[in-house]
């Protein structure tokens, strides 16, 4: 059974195990770093004949048929799916799950998405109450820009600090048992930061708050230190939030984690050459580079110890043009390496 | 409600965040602009060359940019043009053109009410509102003092 361990973190002593993930990804992160990790690199960002958001969807159900096949395992043998992305009524993740006939939970923690299901997954899966689940989340370059901000053809500069909403899916499929597959030990639900930033161009600073409150928190309760973690991995602050956080942990909790800390916004783009600005973002850009890069690193034992600070920009469109702030939130998953 | 805002975090956003490349964006958008700019002269003379009356050839120069732009737009080659050019294609007409065209290509997908027809305007709308309310503001002002 799932134990609250201090004040915020959950840890899960039966250590459920991730047994498998898939990834599918479009151009421009097919020409990124991390291409030879994903399983499915797509040449074009028009995936399926269809609207962007089907193409998101498709991009949603072949990283969880991917994961899926992976472990030889069905439809039928899951019991659980935890999926969501960044469109209105998280309907890229209905849409793709809706023929797999498997008991859907929707969830929408922006691009903290993939941390939340795997916090939430692990939970179900402790606790008992699933054999199987998948967490999955998703983005798509295109629908979020259409419903975020400017129609695709639309001719305009970004800031510097913008990041690029990363056209990708992830899926972890989460087991009681796996030997030497990745962990999880402990998940923590984040709290919701705001310190007033109201740039929708700078999610970066709007999200810095949240992770730093998590990894602060997470520490304090597990009484571990920055370097008892081969890796603190944030998803997705890009270069300025990064930045941000670094300095928030060092100025106000006198805590270094910068030896230790790498951002899946920084990962999953060569941000000088691929004119991506600030790096990556959107629930695809944190679910892609876990379910690839990280995992695998965790099953070979390159890494044993990783927090994973999924971030997420909590605003809509209609709260940034009423001038509301933007809130940040944070949730860790810590990811150990099998036995 | 709005909690109180952190100034010493808000200092410290506006140190981290790098900020736009402002005299090499407004050397671009000088350039483009004023290359737009020449382009509209050239078709001008063309059209007096050809014969057509100037009051005319000054309302086909405007239409042949708009043109232009919808096709660069429909075709995805504006955005790159516009990516580099900045202020240098969103000032002149040409940037009124493809804030129509755009929206309405993006939105086809919801149909061509409630896509194209609703959402072409939504970009271009506000210029046209304060454009016309404007023109009307000083056309009395002219009304009053000049005419």
């Amino acid at each position: 059974m799932p134990k609250r361990v201090g004040r915020y973190v959950i840890e899960l002593p039966n250590r459920p195990a991730v047994i498998s993930w898939g990834t599918a990804v479009g151009k421009t992160e097919s020409e990124g770093p991390l291409h030879k990790e994903f399983d499915i690199c797509y040449q074009t960002d028009k995936i399926c004949s269809g609207t962007w958001e089907q193409c998101e969807s498709k991009l949603a159900i072949d990283a969880v048929n991917k994961a899926l096949i992976k472990a030889g395992k069905t439809y039928e043998d899951t019991d659980l799916i935890f999926a969501g992305d960044l469109l209105n009524q998280c309907v890229a993740s209905a849409f793709s799950v809706k023929s797999t006939d498997i008991p859907f939970a929707g969830l929408f923690g922006a691009c903290s998405t993939m941390a939340l299901g795997l916090a939430l997954g692990g939970i179900s899966v402790d606790s008992g109450a699933s054999n199987l689940t998948i967490a999955a989340a998703s983005s798509h370059f295109c629908s979020a820009e259409r419903q975020f901000r400017f129609p695709l053809e639309y001719g305009g500069q970004r800031t510097p600090t913008a990041q690029r909403t990363v056209t990708g899916a992830g899926a972890a499929l989460i087991t009681p048992k796996g030997e030497t597959m990745p962990k999880l030990h402990a998940v923590m639900i984040g709290r919701i930061r705001d310190l007033g930033i109201t740039d929708a161009n700078n999610m970066g600073a709007a999200m810095a708050p949240a992770a730093a409150c998590t990894v602060i928190d997470f520490l304090r309760d597990t009484g571990k230190k920055p370097q008892d973690f081969d890796m603190i991995l944030t998803g997705d602050l890009g270069l300025v939030g990064s930045k941000l956080l670094l300095e928030l942990l060092q100025k106000r909790e006198n805590t270094d984690i910068s030896a230790v800390h790498q951002d899946c916004g920084n990962l999953i783009f060569d941000i000088e050459k691929q004119d991506v600005h600030a790096g990556g973002s959107g629930c695809g850009c944190s679910a892609a580079v876990v379910c690839s890069l990280i995992l695998k690193q965790l099953m070979r034992k390159e890494l044993n110890n990783v927090l994973f600070v999924g971030t997420g920009a909590l605003m809509s469109p209609t709260t940034s043009q009423q001038g509301s702030n933007i809130p940040g939130i944070a949730h860790a998953v810590w990811l150990t390496s099998g036995e | 409600m709005k909690p109180s805002p952190d100034p010493e975090y808000a200092k410290m956003t506006k140190q981290a965040s790098p900020p736009s490349k402002k005299v090499q964006n407004a050397a671009k958008a000088f350039l483009v602009g004023g290359l737009i700019c020449c382009l509209g002269q050239g078709f001008l003379d063309l059209y007096l060359y050809l014969g057509i009356k100037e009051e005319t050839a000054k309302l086909a120069v405007p239409i042949t940019l708009i043109v232009l732009t919808a096709i660069l737009t429909g075709l995805g080659v504006f955005g790159k043009i516009a990516k580099f050019a900045g202020a240098g294609t969103f000032v002149p007409i040409t940037g009124f053109a493809n804030s129509v065209v755009a929206p309405a290509l993006d939105f086809q997908s919801e149909g061509r009410i409630l896509g194209t027809g609703a959402k072409m305007f939504t970009l271009a709308g506000p210029v046209i509102v304060y454009g016309c309310s404007a023109a009307a503001v000083f056309g009395l002002i002219y009304y009053c003092f000049v005419l």
